[in-house]
């Protein structure tokens, strides 16, 4: 008797739904036991991570504020993989459109530059994050040169470059020769939505993200497109869809939204450019797009649950002085629990004899 | 003359973990399997290794521990995309942060240790023979290892039945499970092999370059191989030039500047990364005489009967 | 009337005992560590300096610290948190974390905070350094001595200000013995990676320097100097078990005095905003003891540090040449002043490099 995968015929509907709940079920297991080789109370630590930093508004607002840039970079890079065009890129077109955007501010400096400075920013950040996105599409397209290892090289180049930045020409000159720019001017940042917490506008634009990818992916031709050309190649071979052009277009939609992302978090709660605006967004955001299994409401609901757990990571660190390792190893824990989850989808086991396994006795 | 003497010998220390990482994951990927998860794996190897060197006072045990820890790390990595049939990408991903996780965990209780470094070989007479002696006859055991390795993987692949089968189930899995073979099993030991090739890689790092552990301290080295996998063409001949090739850029970068080139250091640094780039396209275009991909790497494969 | 009189004065003796017994409560005090405290450099050493709080105040104090913590937004987070925690008294210890350490201090008017290397401050938010450049004098006439080949090996971090003042200071002090002393300077790019601070040094041993300094954080340069039979000057602690015939001397991280210090002021309710710059007479930093030297050369340290805490040298005492040849503008009298070494961003006479991003 052997144990073999074979394809379904259809996707199950009922583990698509379930998957996720046992994927977090699992890895709640797997923490509990790690917690208590580590010496801790594993329903304190859980009760830390997961539902102390719901219990007040600061930390909700944190979590939206964490979020925020997550979701927003994850849901171009959704469209990238439903495409089946690997963007590893996104931290690298972050620090571009942050260092794009924050030109404007950096120029306008001390003017009285009018309201028309922080949308030029936002806009300016998202055409440099797409065009440095193209870089590693058309590399692709144009060479066949792998998009995955060209767009992550480019994410080097894309901090160094900022590095040069802020220690060279725009370093604050009143600034004691720090790598910074100076404060960006109150034109120039993103404006909080709720006195005294960090809560601001990108929040509000990642969610008319989210919904504006909703409506691309599912009632839109280009969006059909998008999905069908990395689900069934051949088949939108025939179709007509032009797979070529669909990569450059998920890379410049990925790129725009996580240079976006970037000057946004650089308007917002950093308020100046520095050499460390971003720890990881880009790469967390993979996590967050196939958590949310590459669906922007999924994304959103991922996004949100992933900042929970490094709010709740820190809180740990603090009330319970678990190290912030461990917040890695969930994150990675959970991600292998829901993708092994989900191919359950579309996969399933048989327990079969060994001549059937192996075709003719 | 000494001064290309001592670089030459910098830069055969520190292209060492990268051609041993990224020997393992050319059998890896050659054999259909992309494994993205090549950072997550050295690390935990190098924790694992300096724990083990520290704990049994032996190299040699350390290094063993450091290859059995990518190698288990590998065999979830073969158990979610053989076993699951999962995207190989997302599992890499999802590897390279377990490990960085893990291996903070696992290191944090051996952080401010110092152990011994691997010695190196010195073989009276030859050992002293002016330029080259050193070079050839002063390294230590994990530097012949590697070259050891590099040079065993090529005749295994273009020498030896086994290394044509897997090679063909990269090439065209479905064909290879037509023929009879046994391409998920094949795969396994495939990336076990570079599971445990990227734990002696990590290892290498704490055991003979720099004598403790920190947290972190494979700093990218695991990115740099996957991209010299690409760089190499698949070959194992080009992995060799190329492994030394970038070694050579991250060492001579920081010669440039001890001798007062005034060039940027952030445009220095950047320089193996953009040459890797260059490379690529380069590499990508000449698709003349089997320079490409195995055609099947990246795709999920499930036998149908 | 009496009753109510009454009541009250027992209510109100009865708020003063609570709020006596509430004062009698530990004292939260919070770290903010940019780095593992494993790291055997920087953050370690403040690590080292907590521990120290802990056994000076025992029952009085609690301490949390948090490691890891990225400069940008999510610092501005972690601080919050310690301050919801209810920490008191914040140490923030990395320059990045200066604004948002002063965005939770205008939020938070009754926590105190401390701000390590920075520059801004405020009501409730101080800032707290050392005069490490003072050491680097020592150190360069240490190397001057100890020299053979005239040429210093120097691995930088980043070019600002607190790293270039050490570089000068320390071709100062090597002037003062060898007006001939010579430096190379690598750029690392990064306050902590161990194998680039490894290739760093091989690479300027290999150019012909026999003396490496660095401003990185791990003791990967010592054990190359090390294994190579030359002489190193650790950084930020001890490093002399990586080099135990290498280390000539090392710059101790010591902030134990100041951090108890500060703590005691907090305790007594006399806590108030400072901007301390401390040399060798504070206490705030330390030189390991000078090993490997031969015992005039370690007689001249020791002169030299005496007079250094005594205010009778200083390193940057005028006229200050730059590299371009020209004097450099005295604002302190007889000396460079705070404002001119806090921000420092020229070469002197002597380095041949040219400085990166000029």
């Amino acid at each position: 008797m052997q144990l073999v995968l074979e394809k379904r015929a259809e996707r199950s509907a009922t583990i698509a739904l379930v998957s996720p709940l046992i994927a977090i079920a699992l890895t709640i297991v797997t923490m509990s036991i790690l917690f208590a080789i580590l010496g801790k109370n594993p329903i304190a630590a859980l009760g830390v991570y997961f539902i102390d930093p719901l219990t007040d508004s600061y930390s909700l607002q944190e979590i939206a504020v964490k979020a925020t840039p997550l979701v927003m970079i994850a849901v171009g890079l959704s469209l990238c993989y439903l495409a089946n065009a690997w963007n590893i890129g996104a931290e690298g077109q972050f620090l571009i459109g942050a260092v794009a955007g924050s030109w404007i501010a950096v120029k306008t400096q001390g003017t009285e530059a009018g309201h028309w400075v922080l949308p030029a920013m936002l806009l300016l950040g998202a055409l440099a994050g797409a065009l440095y996105a193209l870089i590693p599409a058309i590399c692709k397209v144009r060479f066949g040169a792998s998009e995955i290892l060209v767009s992550l090289m480019l994410v080097y180049v894309a901090e160094l470059f900022l590095d040069y930045l802020v220690r060279g020409p725009w370093r604050d000159p009143a600034g004691f020769n720090f790598p910074t720019t100076a404060e960006f001017d109150a034109v120039a940042i993103v404006p909080v939505l709720v006195e005294g917490g960090r809560l601001h506008l990108g929040s509000i634009i990642a969610l008319l993200v989210v919904a504006a990818a909703s409506v691309l992916l599912g009632r839109t031709i280009k969006g059909f497109e998008i999905r069908v050309v990395g689900a069934a190649p051949r088949a939108a071979r025939f179709g007509g869809f032009n797979a070529n052009q669909l990569i450059l277009l998920t890379f410049a939609i990925s790129g725009a939204l996580a240079g976006l992302a970037g000057i946004i978090e650089v308007a917002g709660p950093i308020g100046h450019l520095q050499p460390g605006i971003s720890p990881g967004y880009g790469f967390t955001a993979i996590i967050v797009a196939f958590l949310g299994r590459l669906n922007p409401i999924g994304i959103l609901i991922a996004g949100l649950f992933l900042a929970l757990t490094f709010i709740g990571g820190e809180q740990a660190q603090i009330a319970m002085k678990i190290p912030l390792d461990v917040t890695k190893v969930f994150q990675g824990i959970l991600l292998f629990y829901v993708l092994a989850c989900d191919s359950l989808i579309l996969y399933r086991f048989r327990l079969i004899s060994r001549q059937a396994a192996h075709g003719t006795g | 003359m000494e001064l290309v003497e001592a670089i030459i010998l910098s830069v055969l220390a520190a292209s060492t973990p990268l051609l041993i990482a990224a020997t393992g994951e050319l059998v890896t990927e050659r054999s259909g399997v992309l494994n993205l998860g090549v950072e997550g794996m050295m690390i935990v190897g190098a924790a694992c290794g300096f724990g083990g060197a520290w704990l049994t006072g032996s190299i040699f045990l350390g290094a063993l521990c450091g290859i059995a820890a990518g190698a288990l790390l590998s065999l979830i990595f073969a158990l979610m995309t053989l076993g699951l049939a999962v995207n190989q990408v997302a599992t890499g991903l999802a590897l390279t942060i377990l490990g960085v996780g893990l291996s903070g965990l696992i290191g944090a209780g051996f952080v401010g240790q110092r152990i011994t470094t691997a010695p190196h070989l010195h073989i009276p007479g030859l050992t002293d023979i002016p330029f080259v002696g050193r070079i050839l006859f002063g390294e230590d055991a994990f530097v012949y290892l590697s070259l050891a390795l590099i040079i065993g993987v090529w005749w295994f692949l273009y020498r030896t039945r086994a290394g044509l089968i897997l090679r063909a189930c990269g090439d065209n899995h479905v064909s290879a499970h037509a023929l009879g073979y046994p391409v998920l099993r094949i795969r396994l030991f495939a990336v076990m092999f570079g599971g445990a090739c990227a734990g002696l890689a990590g290892a290498y790092l704490p055991l003979a370059y720099t004598p403790f552990f920190i947290p972190g301290m494979t700093a990218g080295r695991g990115w740099i191989a996957l991209a010299l996998v690409v760089f190499a063409s698949w070959r194992p001949t080009r992995l060799v030039a190329g492994a030394y090739l970038f070694g050579a850029v991250t060492i001579l970068q920081l010669h440039a500047q001890g001798a007062g080139v005034g060039i940027p250091s952030q445009v220095m640094s950047a320089l193996p990364y953009l040459a890797t780039i260059i490379v690529l396209v380069l590499v990508s275009r000449a698709r003349t005489g089997g320079s490409t991909a195995p055609a099947a790497l990246g795709t999920v494969f499930v036998p149908d009967r | 009337m009496r009753t109510k009189f009454l009541a009250a004065a027992a209510a109100l003796l009865l708020a003063g005992s609570i709020s006596a017994a509430v004062a009698a409560d530990k004292l939260k005090v919070g770290f903010i560590y940019l780095g593992p405290v494993g790291d055997l450099g920087w953050t370690y050493q403040h690590e080292l300096a907590r521990q120290a709080l802990v056994k000076e105040f025992g029952d009085k104090i609690e301490t949390t610290y948090l490691e890891n913590v990225p400069e940008g937004p999510d610092a501005e987070r972690a601080i919050e948190q310690l301050v919801r925690a209810g920490n008191k008294l914040i140490f923030t210890t990395s320059f990045g974390y200066m604004d948002p350490t002063l965005k939770v201090a205008k939020k938070y008017p009754n926590v105190h905070f401390e701000h390590a290397t920075g520059y801004k401050r405020d009501k409730n938010m101080s800032t707290y350094s050392a005069r490490w450049y003072q050491g680097r004098y020592i150190q360069g006439q240490i190397a001057a001595k100890m020299s053979k080949a005239g040429v210093l090996g120097y691995i930088g971090s980043f070019p600002i200000p607190e790293v270039i003042s050490g570089i000068d200071a320390t071709m100062l002090g090597a002037q003062s013995i060898n007006p001939n002393i010579k430096v190379k300077i690598i750029w690392v790019n990064t306050w902590f990676d161990p194998g680039k601070e490894a290739d760093a040094a091989k690479a300027l041993l290999d150019q012909g320097a026999d003396i490496i300094m660095q401003h990185t954080d791990s003791p990967a340069a010592m054990q190359i100097a090390a294994e190579r039979g030359k002489f190193a000057f650790g950084q930020d602690s001890e490093m002399i078990k990586f080099g135990p015939k290498a280390q000539l001397t090392s710059i101790l991280d010591t902030w134990a005095p100041y951090y108890i210090a500060r703590v005691k002021a907090e305790l007594d309710g006399t806590w108030k905003e400072e901007n301390i710059w401390g040399g060798l007479d504070s206490k705030m930093f330390e030189m390991a003891p000078y090993t490997n030297m031969p015992d005039d050369v370690k007689k001249m340290a020791e002169e030299t540090q005496a007079a250094i805490t005594a205010g009778k040298l200083h390193p940057f005492k005028c006229p200050v040449v730059g590299q371009d040849g020209k004097d450099v503008e005295c604002k302190g009298g007889d000396r460079l002043d705070d404002a001119q070494i806090l921000g420092m961003n020229f070469y002197v006479k002597g380095i041949d490099d040219k400085m990166p991003g000029k």
